[in-house]
Parts: C-alpha cells; sequence; structure tokens
C-alpha cells in the first residue's frame, strides 16, 4: 500500500516535472530542428540558451515585465543566429567549429553581464491553473501549467504542419536536402539558412529565459548545465521531426524529475547519479539508435555530419 | 492550372535557338570557340562531342549559368540577352542535368509543385493535386506522385525531371546525357516519348551525348563539338556514324584494342557463394549471389546502377561487411583484407578513383605506394619510410603509364580525370595480378583514356587474370566480357558466354524481364 503511494507519487512527480523542465529543451530542439532542416548544424545554442537566461532575467528585473524579457532573450537569440548564419557562408567556415565557439562566447558574455543579476529577485512568469478540479494538492501544483509550455506545444504542431504545407517549409526542406537542387530553383541557400538558424536562435533565447523566468527560475551561472547540448542530441533522436521533438522533450523532462521525485519519498541513495538520468538517457539512446552499418534516417542531406 | 494560366492558349509550342560566335574564355583557357549552331524549333537537335569538348559550356552559357565572352543567342530569330537562368526559363528553355536536381526527401508533388515561381505561401494540396493529375493528363509521362523521390527509380526520376520542365510550360528543353542512368528500355521509352512529342510540334530538344545510337535513332539534325570548336553539322540521316565519330575524335591517336587471346580449359579463380548484404538503410542489397571467374576470363557484370552493384564491389574491396556467403579464390576462402589481398594477389580500381581509390591531397608518389608502401624496398625495417625508393618507383610508373603531372609530389586532385586513372592503374596492374576487381572504369574519361585502359584491362586478361568487370556502360560490357551476368534489385538474374547473347537481351535482363 506504501510502496503504491511511493510509485504514485514518483509518477505524478515525473509527470510534473516532464511539464516543467521539457519547456526549455522543446524551444531548443525546436530551433535547431528549423536549422538543421535547412542544412546547418547550430551547435551555440547552449550558448544562446544561457544568454537567454541572462537577458530575459535582466530585462524582467529591469522593466518589471516577464514577458518583454522573453522577447528580449527571443531577439538576443536571434543576434546569435545571425551571427552563425553570417560565419557560416563564408568560404571555408565549418558550421560545427563556430557553433562551438559560440557557444563558449555566448556562455562567457552571460557570465560577464550576468554577474550583477545573481542576487536580485525579478518578477516570475505567470503560471495557469489547469489543476482547479482536483482535490489531490500535488494533482494541482503539477497542473499549474506555464504558457511558455502551450506556446512550445503549438510551435511543435505548426512547424510540423508548416515544413509540409507552406511554400517556406518545402524551401527549407529542399535547402537542408540539396543544395544544388535548391540553387537550381533559384533559392538563395546562404540566406534561407541564415533565416533558419536566427528563427532556430530566437527558439533557443525564449528556451533559456523559461530556466531563469520560470524553472528554476533565477539566474544562476550553472542554470543550464548542459541542457542545449542535450537538446541538440534530441533532434537527432527525434529523426528531425517536430512533433517527435516534443514527446522526447517531455522523456527528457521526465528523467530529469527522476532524482528529486525519489528524494521527495526519501530515497535519497544514489541521488546524484539518478540526477544524471537524463545524461545517461541521452547516451543509451545514441547508443540504441544508432549502427555503423546504416545512414541515419530522415537525416538533412546537406548536414555536415551526413555528409 | 496556375502555372498554365498565367500564358496564353497555345503557348506551349516549340520555339527555335540559335547561337552566333558564341566564345566563352576562363582566363587563358578557350572552353567554346566561336560556336554557331541552329535549332529549328519543333526538331530534335543532337549535341556530340567527348568530355571537355566545350558542350556543357555551350548550354550553361544559353542557359545563363555563364556569361559568353563574345557572341549571341537568337531565340525565333529575335537576339535575346540571358544573364541569369531565370530569365531562359522566362524564354521557355528549360535544362534537365545529368545529376537529378530532384529533392530526395520530397515527393513527386512537393518537387513539381516547389519548382514553380508562384508557390503560394500555404499550400493547399487538394487543390494542387487535382491540377497535378490533370496536368500529367496531358503528358505521355507517369511517375507516381507521392512517394518521396529517393524511393523512385532512375528512369522514374528521370521522367519526373523531364515533367518538371514540361509542368513549368518550357518549350525547348536541354538534356545533358538524358540516359546514362536508364536501362536501355528505359532510354528508348523516354526518347521515344520526347521524340513524339518534337513531332506533335510541342517542344524542341536539344541532347547533349556521346552515343551514336542515340543520334542515329531519335535526332533529327545533329553538332559535333571538338576541344572547343563546332567541328561539324548536319540532318543526322546524310551522315554515318564513321564520318561522326571521326569529327568527335579528329585526328587524336586511339590505342587499338589489344586482340582477345583465345583461353581453354583454365582453372576456376575467383568464386563468389551465396553473398548478401545489406545497404545503408539495412535493407538486403545483395540476394544469394553466386559468380566465377576462371582465369583469363573477364566476366561483365551489368545492370542499372543502384541494383546493388556498388554494394558487391564495397564487399569485394572490404569497404562493407557481408550479411552471409563466402569468397573464395582457388578453392581457399578469401576475406578482403590487406595481407590476403597481397598473397591471393587481388588488385582492383574503380569510377571516380579521386572518392573511392586515391587520397586527393597526397602526392602522386604517395598515391602510387599505397600498395608497397609497408614493403621492401619502400619501407626497409618495420614501420620506416624510405623516400628515395618510392620517388624512384613512382618515376617508373609514371613514365611507363604516361600519366602527365608536373612531378612527383603535385597534390594527386590537380590531376586531369583522365591522369588519375592512369596513376591509379599504374599502382594497381603495375605487378603481377591474378584478380583484377574493376567498377566503371571509364566513367567521365576521354576517347584516349578510355582506350587505354579498356586495352590494360584486355592485357590483364590475356595475360591470365581472372577480371570482375562491373559496369553501367552496356557498350563496356559488350567490348570487353566473355560472359555476360546481369544484376537486378540485388540478384544475378542472367548469366551467358559473351557470343550466345546479344545487346536487346542483355537489356530485358537489366530492366528485370527475365
Amino acid at each position: 500500500m506504501n510502496d503504491e503511494a511511493g510509485l504514485a507519487t514518483v509518477l505524478l512527480a515525473m509527470f510534473a516535472g516532464a511539464i516543467r523542465v521539457s519547456t526549455p529543451f522543446l524551444f531548443v530542439s525546436l530551433g535547431e530542428t528549423l536549422t538543421e532542416k535547412s542544412g546547418r548544424i547550430n551547435l551555440g545554442l547552449e550558448g544562446t540558451l544561457v544568454f537567454g537566461a541572462m537577458s530575459g532575467y535582466a530585462i524582467s528585473y529591469h522593466t518589471g515585465s516577464p514577458w518583454f524579457g522573453v522577447l528580449v532573450a527571443g531577439l538576443g537569440g536571434t543576434v546569435f543566429g545571425a551571427i552563425h548564419g553570417y560565419l557560416c557562408k563564408l568560404p571555408r567556415v565549418n558550421d560545427i567549429a563556430i557553433g562551438i565557439a559560440l557557444m563558449l562566447f555566448g556562455t562567457g558574455i552571460a557570465f560577464f553581464f550576468g554577474k550583477a543579476y545573481i542576487q536580485p529577485q525579478a518578477p516570475r512568469l505567470p503560471s495557469i491553473s489547469f489543476g482547479f478540479w482536483a482535490e489531490n494538492p500535488s494533482v494541482r501544483q503539477a497542473l499549474e501549467i506555464n504558457p511558455l509550455f502551450l506556446i512550445g506545444l503549438f510551435l511543435a504542431i505548426f512547424l510540423w504542419w508548416g515544413l509540409k504545407n507552406t511554400r517556406w517549409g518545402l524551401v527549407v526542406r529542399t535547402t537542408g536536402d540539396s543544395a544544388p537542387a535548391a540553387l537550381a530553383l533559384g533559392i538563395d541557400v546562404d540566406r534561407v539558412r541564415l533565416l533558419s538558424t536566427m528563427a532556430g536562435g530566437f527558439f533557443a533565447g525564449v528556451g533559456g529565459s523559461f530556466l531563469s523566468l520560470y524553472y528554476p527560475g533565477s539566474w544562476t551561472e550553472g542554470l543550464s548545465s548542459g541542457q542545449g547540448l542535450m537538446a541538440v542530441a534530441l533532434v537527432i533522436f527525434a529523426r528531425w521531426n517536430p512533433l517527435y521533438c516534443f514527446a522526447a522533450a517531455l522523456l527528457f523532462g521526465a528523467a530529469g524529475a527522476l532524482g528529486p521525485a525519489l528524494q521527495s519519498i526519501g530515497i535519497s541513495r544514489g541521488y546524484h547519479f539518478f540526477n544524471a538520468a537524463p545524461y545517461i538517457m541521452t547516451l543509451l539512446i545514441m547508443i540504441a539508435s544508432v549502427s555503423p552499418k546504416r545512414s541515419l534516417k530522415g537525416a538533412p542531406g546537406e548536414l555536415s555530419i551526413t555528409k | 492550372m496556375a502555372v498554365l494560366q498565367s500564358r496564353p492558349e497555345g503557348a506551349r509550342r516549340a520555339i527555335g535557338l540559335e547561337t552566333i560566335g558564341m566564345t566563352k574564355a576562363f582566363g587563358p583557357l578557350v572552353a567554346l570557340d566561336d560556336v554557331s549552331i541552329r535549332v529549328r524549333p519543333g526538331s530534335f537537335h543532337a549535341l556530340l562531342g567527348e568530355n571537355g569538348a566545350g558542350k556543357s559550356t555551350l548550354v550553361k552559357c544559353v542557359m545563363g549559368f555563364y556569361q559568353p565572352t563574345s557572341g549571341s543567342a537568337l531565340v525565333n530569330d529575335r537576339e535575346v540577352s540571358i544573364p541569369n537562368p531565370k530569365a531562359a526559363h522566362a524564354l521557355g528553355i528549360g535544362m534537365v542535368y545529368q545529376h537529378f536536381t530532384l529533392v530526395p526527401s520530397l515527393t513527386a508533388a512537393e518537387n513539381l509543385v516547389i519548382s514553380r515561381a508562384d508557390t503560394p505561401a500555404v499550400i493547399d494540396w487538394a487543390k494542387e493535386r487535382k491540377a497535378l493529375e490533370a496536368f500529367l493528363e496531358t503528358t505521355p509521362f507517369k511517375v507516381p506522385l507521392d512517394m518521396p523521390v529517393s524511393g523512385l527509380s532512375a528512369g522514374e526520376k528521370q521522367k519526373l525531371e523531364i515533367l518538371k520542365q514540361l509542368y513549368l510550360d518550357q518549350s525547348f528543353l536541354i538534356l545533358d546525357e538524358p540516359t546514362s542512368v536508364l536501362t536501355p528500355d528505359e532510354a528508348d521509352e523516354v526518347l521515344g516519348l520526347l521524340r513524339g512529342m518534337t513531332e506533335a510540334g510541342e517542344l524542341t530538344i536539344l541532347m547533349i551525348t556521346h552515343k551514336f545510337r542515340e543520334v542515329t535513332a531519335y535526332a533529327d539534325e545533329v553538332t559535333v563539338l571538338r576541344r572547343g570548336r563546332m567541328v561539324g553539322s548536319g540532318k543526322v540521316s546524310d551522315l554515318s556514324i564513321d564520318d561522326m565519330s571521326r569529327m568527335m575524335i579528329g585526328d587524336t591517336a586511339i590505342r587499338e584494342s589489344a586482340a582477345r587471346k583465345a583461353h581453354s580449359g583454365e582453372p576456376l579463380k575467383l568464386e563468389i557463394a551465396g553473398l548478401f548484404a545489406d545497404d545503408d538503410e539495412e535493407l538486403p542489397a545483395l540476394e544469394a549471389v553466386n559468380l566465377k571467374v576462371r582465369c583469363g576470363e573477364i566476366l561483365g557484370i551489368a545492370g542499372v546502377s543502384g541494383n546493388g552493384q556498388s554494394e558487391l564491389i564495397q564487399v569485394l574491396s572490404g569497404q562493407r561487411l557481408p550479411s552471409d556467403g563466402r569468397i573464395f579464390i582457388d578453392g581457399k576462402p578469401y576475406e578482403p583484407e590487406r595481407k590476403l589481398m597481397d598473397s591471393f594477389k587481388v588488385f582492383g580500381f574503380s569510377e571516380e578513383p579521386l572518392r573511392n581509390a586515391a587520397v586527393p591531397r597526397m602526392s602522386v608518389a604517395e598515391n602510387m605506394a599505397f600498395r608497397t608502401f609497408d614493403k621492401v624496398p619502400i619501407s626497409p625495417f618495420r614501420g620506416w619510410l624510405s623516400p628515395s625508393p618510392m620517388l624512384k618507383k613512382a618515376r617508373d610508373l609514371i613514365a611507363a603509364y604516361r600519366v602527365k603531372t608536373p612531378s612527383t609530389e603535385e597534390p594527386i586532385e590537380n590531376l586531369s580525370g583522365g591522369n588519375v586513372q592512369r596513376a591509379i592503374l599504374a599502382r594497381e596492374i603495375s605487378g603481377e595480378v591474378e584478380v583484377l576487381i574493376v567498377a566503371n572504369p571509364c566513367f567521365g574519361l576521354d576517347f584516349a583514356s578510355v582506350a587505354e585502359i579498356r586495352a590494360q584491362i584486355m592485357d590483364q586478361r590475356n595475360r591470365g587474370a581472372a577480371v570482375l568487370l562491373v559496369s553501367e556502360d552496356l557498350d563496356e560490357i559488350l567490348e570487353l566480357a566473355d560472359t555476360v551476368a546481369v544484376m537486378s534489385e540485388g540478384r544475378i538474374t542472367y548469366t551467358s558466354p559473351m557470343d550466345r547473347t546479344d545487346r536487346a537481351t542483355i537489356g530485358h535482363a537489366m530492366a528485370g524481364h527475365h
């Protein structure tokens, strides 16, 4: 009986965690999906995420409007995307090297400007209560959902639909799959990639603002702990499909909530081990989903890792 | 149909094209020298010439990819300027490239819709489908619309490329070697349908080719280019194949193909037994392939590309693990490892050597030493290289195989295609060869190199080597092979001694009619 209650608590906590923790994963992986669909890899999204967290928090603190902070975080991400997109179109520039450089640049500059914001409290994003019907307080708490999560869900659906049913969707896929074909159609390949990388940066910046403005909800230097990088790995796992990105982000969120959930029912042994669950899962998924004999299915043909 | 409505009714009529004194220089290199051709409306015109003769440069000038250094283009007798490909499209000139320009992960329908200039921001697929089906009714070509292009056969892709141009309402089509990836039957079907459309006055066609058979069977007129100059043109009916080939090759000395030495009762050398392998998608690529090659025999494997030939070559050369099956040489089990290749004297070379058999940025000498660098004299002690024997050997080979290179130290990627292939050939067949595995050895080379390489293969056969030749060029198989085997969908579907079969029978087997 006690065991069952414990299990229910853990599952509920993981469910709540999936919703709470998944949002940054979701935004970054959607942004990366869009960028990779256009044929570039932006490894710099970790830096964009951290910078988004810092700038969103700072703007929210100064203006008192967390939503304005989210917007500025997104715009900051757009600038990072533009830098990446511009540098990568120069001859003999490798997108992976630029991505790593921008990742370090983004985190560095965020730490530099962020020193002043570690102490002060900024207004946080509100959440919507979907749990008003429930008796159980922990269910009610689990159903406190941030609007950004819902926006991310709609964004995933919109991207999935848009890649198939709109002109820009077909243009992005064409550019990502075969640059010669795109050129033959008169598509400006560099411009499409620049815009896709900028849009991807915007999403990643918004994802970062969620970290500092909602959960965990304050600006610290260890805030991201590599979530931006894992979200890039998640895109491969999700086979470049926005809907799978959503599912994968939930899965990662749930895995991330495993440690705290176990602790809440008194299992504290192996706390740090369970906290590492998302990272272990990343490794296991990568091992399970790749094969030396097979090329990645669904990978855009122009990506520098598949070429 | 949005596309067709944008032009007046009856606008889909063949147009004529003319170039006057077209010249294109890239720095000091004159790729195209004062070329004037005239393609009448509604005609099927062939542009003949070997690799590097300037055919592509000419059509790229016409398509607006290049700006000619001098000269002009006329459409329907009016001078036009073609600053970019868009301008060419606006004039109704479309091109079907040798390499497909379709987007592999998009479906045929998506490829067609995105190719349009006026693709709507949000695509109403129900409406587009109806329009596409109505359009397909008006053409003789049929292609499945809902499959990703990567899943289509080469013939279907080629038809889709042509359909795309028709869908864009182009009435002058330039086809660049349109049949190089098709079976003879597919080629006949596609060219026959296009021929029908020119006869109906709907289309004018300019086809780049080097196959005389296609010129004589389908073209009305022909223009021949050699080294950037126009060396002849006229009605196909007035010219013999001999005339055309003399125009094309000029007085370049072509090595006579070596005489085939008669062998009889030679022992079995190479045996492939029940070979299975998967492709990169983990789908079966080879299924129960059994082949036997005797000493002094060339076994030619014909087939349309993508039917498992490249996987077979990869397995034989150690680039891919078979999932089942064995390889035997002289009745002993053989694995494609460096040591066993060496002791059984297995060598080979293939198309695009810069991708498959050479390290592009290493020097010619280093590339030529790949088989011998770990042996005496180049490596006198274990692990140590001695450069002077390596250079000496490279110099000898360069002289013996007439490789044109500035020095032994030149990165091999700077050599011309024919010279890279000669350098690799020198490496592979200068020693004692008992088994030779060759894949599309002459792909993309000029006549002189082709003749040289084929003669060398024949020499090896005459000296008693067992030769396995995979080729997508049926003429090459017909010229070289003693025995022909046809590969279709990963299986050997037909085998016959060469003297008991013919082009048509092999062609049918390639198309899967067996």
